[in-house]
């Protein structure tokens, strides 16, 4: 049919989309993670080089999540439409958190006063916790599919989102961004700090692994489309054995030191995170485990053949200029946190 | 309530609210990049401390701009389910080009631009401003592209039927270039241009009379008044473009711009009145004819009225889309006269003379940004009853999977959260003016060095950083 190296268009726009949701778990995970594990830092100068470490890119990271939707409307418009009406209570609480996030950023260091931190400092790291349990709750509802009519559209109430697996999702993608969070910001701080940070990151990784464990053995129990799929292909295997390697990975390069290697390892985490549950739900975009004729496929949500390549030809443009300045940008920040006037 | 009430509220509420801050954010950049480049030519000190004091203001005004801009991307699946499929294959693919190439250029440099002062070179430095600048501009084309589609649909054709039809691209550069994208993206652009410009204005004219800063607000001040200037005598040829264009694709809109409902009457031009649509007939002051010279060049022409269209075909709201068009002529023509005038005493070298203009000057940044507003809810009530001009209704675009009781819950959030968000906007907006330029090379606040609690020049007192 339309295809482009042996693959069709609408396969090629979903591995586009799934790269750049995967890129922004990446990129936002880690500030996600940064503004989650706030709190446990005490002292003000702590918190401020911790804020200032994401200062400079946490917004184009999240540019990632504006791009993404982008993609997903243009792509797949019927899946874009259904997605987002469907979860309309989970992603309305998930955009409060975002300009709660930003918002907090922007106003905390402003003003000397005590209350004034204080408060932003308990927003900031309570919407990135927010942020992160509701983008996993939904990660959750959508590997495991929910109910749809033949018109797409959603046909449950908002409490079908809180499901024991999609609440176990969602704390593992927090444990997942914390533990993230806390590797990046051992790269940036120096001294104290730097030790506290040391060790939260041990500790993050634990909290990771545990309810990593916990939902696997749980999907492998409980939800049988899932597992399925790796039953019956065993190469697949190949991938969540890599994972494990990358996870064991982790702590053995934080206790050497060697972080930067530790923020590798669980940036492919993610990575192969993320194309396991692509691996899963293709050619779904959104399963109907009720009725599968209702689900929503790469096919069934796909624009023209037309867009797919006008689409296609923008992605091959934009993306090496959206590498080129994020390597600037991460290039003139690199190395440890300085504060100066300009500072948050 | 029902659910096509509620949506369009909500919709209206935070796409007003979003458009306070996104030309702000391009008509400062404007200003930045002007600044920082008399700053690079001359190296005088006035320039460094004015684009630095901006440069902060840019990043409260940017970060708003973010936070609320993020909710209207996702508000066309959440609340425009069946808009959002309908437009999809069309509308997407400006969304997508926005992200890729406008915001991520634009999020990408504005980390240098606000942390980078001393980490990059100067003109490094103002490379990024530029950067910055130029993104904001591309994000306007992309989602203004996209509205002039549904005003003015072009390079598509429709495919299926009822409930599944929807609207394909067949031509991409047809689409782009719709019959009035060009002329309304250049409208938005200066809109733009103009409501920063007339903020730094208004900002420097509080110093002025408050005599503070002298040395940064005389100047600046002028240089604001050059832009605002230019850019509102330009205005008023680009609205007389935009007019021509609704006149030729929108004439129901049009109508109900001047509240004109027999279409073989001449049609008159209000400076302004008030629409009986029961009566259906304006009570106002006018000029004959005036709306007939407009669109066909001749004050006796009949132009088409509001009753050659179906009622159901009519805009629904025809004295607010009335209203809303002309508060946008007249602040266009206030700012046209305030800044022209100003030339003028500047040109007789009285230009800070009067401390009277100056007050109206102090508050002649709220004209853009009513300008602004009415004239998108001019073009976008004027657009009713349809979302797609003449293909779909608005009341066939709704979410199905979304109750009203969903709607009230968001509708609720965002209310609360966007007038806490505009209290602490203004707070802050108002506590860096109050503030002011600052000389960083000896830290202080220049003229007043009282504020010793700046938390901007925390750093230079480690022994006055407060634990937690
Ligand atoms: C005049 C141009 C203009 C118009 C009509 C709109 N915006 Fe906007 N938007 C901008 C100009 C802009 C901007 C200047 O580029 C902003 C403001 C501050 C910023 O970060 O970028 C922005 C921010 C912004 C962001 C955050 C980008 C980021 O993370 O950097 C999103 C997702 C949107 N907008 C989306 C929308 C949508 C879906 C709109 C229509 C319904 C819309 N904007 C109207
Ligand atoms: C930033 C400037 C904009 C403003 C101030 C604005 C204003 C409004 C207002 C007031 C409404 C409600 C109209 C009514 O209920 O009568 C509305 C509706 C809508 N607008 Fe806009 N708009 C803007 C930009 C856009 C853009 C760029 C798009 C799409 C590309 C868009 C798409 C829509 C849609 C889909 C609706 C809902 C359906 C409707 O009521 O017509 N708007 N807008
Ligand atoms: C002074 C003479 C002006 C005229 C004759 C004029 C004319 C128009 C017209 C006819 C529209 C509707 C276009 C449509 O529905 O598609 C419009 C929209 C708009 N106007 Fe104006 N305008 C003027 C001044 C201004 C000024 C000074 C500003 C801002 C500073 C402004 C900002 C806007 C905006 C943001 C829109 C909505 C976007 C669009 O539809 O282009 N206008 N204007």
């Amino acid at each position: 049919m339309h295809t482009f190296l042996g693959l069709d268009y609408n396969v090629w726009w979903f591995l586009v989309f799934g790269a750049v949701i995967s890129g922004y778990a990446i990129l936002d995970g880690f500030d996600l993670g940064a503004g989650s594990l706030h709190l446990f830092l005490r002292k003000e100068q702590s918190r401020r080089i911790a804020m200032n470490a994401i200062g400079p890119i946490w917004d184009g990271n999240e540019v990632w999540l504006v791009i993404g939707g982008g993609a997903l409307f243009a792509g797949f418009p019927a899946a874009y439409a259904a997605i987002f009406s469907a979860f309309y209570v989970p992603f309305m609480v998930f955009l409060m958190g975002l300009i709660w996030r930003a918002v907090s950023i922007e106003f905390r260091s402003k003003e000397p006063w005590l209350w004034w931190r204080k408060a932003w400092d308990i927003i900031y790291c309570f919407a990135s916790i927010v942020i992160s349990l509701s983008l996993g709750l939904m990660l959750g509802n959508v590997v495991e599919g929910i109910p749809l009519d033949s018109h797409h559209e959603f046909t449950g109430s908002w409490l079908y989102f809180f499901n024991p697996f999609a609440i176990m999702v969602a704390i593992t993608t927090l444990a997942l961004f914390m533990m993230h969070g806390a590797i990046f910001l051992t790269m940036k701080t120096e001294a104290r700090l730097f030790v506290k940070l040391h060790v939260l990151a041990n500790n993050f990784i634990v909290f990771f692994v545990v309810s990593f464990g916990i939902t696997t053995l749980y999907t492998l129990l409980y939800i049988p489309h899932l597992s399925d799929f790796f039953k019956s292909r065993p190469a697949y295997f190949s991938i969540p054995l890599l994972m494990i390697l990358a996870i064991a990975n982790i702590p053995r390069q934080v206790k050497v030191g060697k972080y930067r290697y530790a923020f590798i390892f669980s940036t492919i985490t993610i990575a192969l995170l993320l194309i396991m549950v692509a691996i899963e739900v293709f050619p779904y975009l959104l399963y109907s485990p009720q009725q599968p004729a209702n689900s929503i496929t790469v096919d069934n949500a796909a624009s023209s053949t037309r867009t797919m390549k006008i689409l296609l030809v923008m992605a091959l443009i934009g993306t090496p200029l959206v590498g080129i300045y994020t390597s600037f940008v991460f290039w003139t920040f690199k190395g440890k946190v300085r504060l100066d006037e300009m500072s948050y | 309530m029902d659910v096509e009430f509620l949506a369009r509220l909500q919709f209206g509420f935070t796409i007003g609210f979003h458009y306070i801050y996104p030309p702000l954010s391009i008509g400062l950049g404007l200003i930045l990049v002007i600044l920082e480049g008399l700053y690079l030519k001359t190296g005088d000190k006035v320039y460094e401390m004015a684009v630095r004091f901006w440069i902060r203001i840019f990043a409260l005004i940017f970060g708003i701009g973010v936070a609320t801009g993020i909710i209207m991307e996702f508000e066309f699946g959440t609340n425009w389910a069946t808009y959002s499929k309908y437009v999809g294959d069309i509308f997407g693919s400006a969304l997508a080009a926005e992200g890729i190439f406008a915001f991520a250029l634009e999020s990408g440099f504005l980390g240098v631009l606000i942390f980078g002062w001393n980490r990059v070179s100067r003109p490094v430095h103002f490379i990024s401003t530029i950067m910055v600048f130029f993104g904001s501009l591309f994000s306007a084309v992309w989602i203004v592209v996209a509205n002039s589609w549904q005003q003015t649909p072009a390079g598509y054709h429709i495919v299926g039927q009822g409930m599944n039809a929807r609207a394909e691209i067949t031509d991409f550069w047809a689409m782009v270039f719709n019959p009035s994208s060009v002329d309304r993206l250049l409208h938005v652009w200066v809109g733009s241009i103009l409501a920063g410009a007339f903020l730094v204005l208004s900002v420097n004219a509080w110093y002025l009379l408050h005599g503070k800063h002298k040395k940064i607000a005389a100047p600046t001040f002028k240089i604001a008044l050059t832009v605002a200037a230019l850019f509102s005598v330009f205005q008023l040829y680009l609205g007389d473009r935009s007019a021509d264009v609704v006149t030729r694709y929108q004439p129901a809109k049009l109508a109900a711009m001047e509240g004109h409902y027999d279409s073989s009457a001449v049609a008159d031009m209000y400076l302004f009145g008030y629409v009986d649509k029961k009566k259906e007939k304006v009570w106002g002051v006018k000029i004959p004819g005036g709306l007939s010279f407009l669109a066909h060049g001749s004050f006796k022409a009949p132009v088409t009225g509001l009753r050659a269209f179906k009622p159901e075909d009519r805009p629904s709201q025809v004295n607010s889309v009335f209203q809303f068009y002309h508060l946008m002529i007249a602040s266009g023509i206030a700012m046209i006269a305030l800044s022209l005038f100003g030339c003028w005493l500047w040109w007789r070298k009285k230009l800070f003379d009067y401390r009277w203009l100056l007050w109206i000057y102090a508050f002649s940044v709220l004209l853009p940004q009513l300008a602004n507003e009415a004239g998108w809810f001019t073009a976008e009530m004027g657009r009713q009853p349809w979302v797609v001009y003449g293909l779909l209704r608005t009341s066939d675009a709704l979410s199905r999977a979304v109750s009203a009781g969903q709607i009230i819950f968001s509708l609720i959030l965002f209310t609360i959260v966007y007038i806490v968000l505009f209290a602490l906007f203004l707070f802050q907006l108002n506590r860096k003016i109050q503030h002011g330029p600052v000389d960083y090379d000896t830290k202080e606040p220049i003229e007043d060095g009282a504020r010793r609690d700046n938390p901007l020049l925390e750093h230079e007192h480690p022994g006055g950083a407060k634990k937690i």
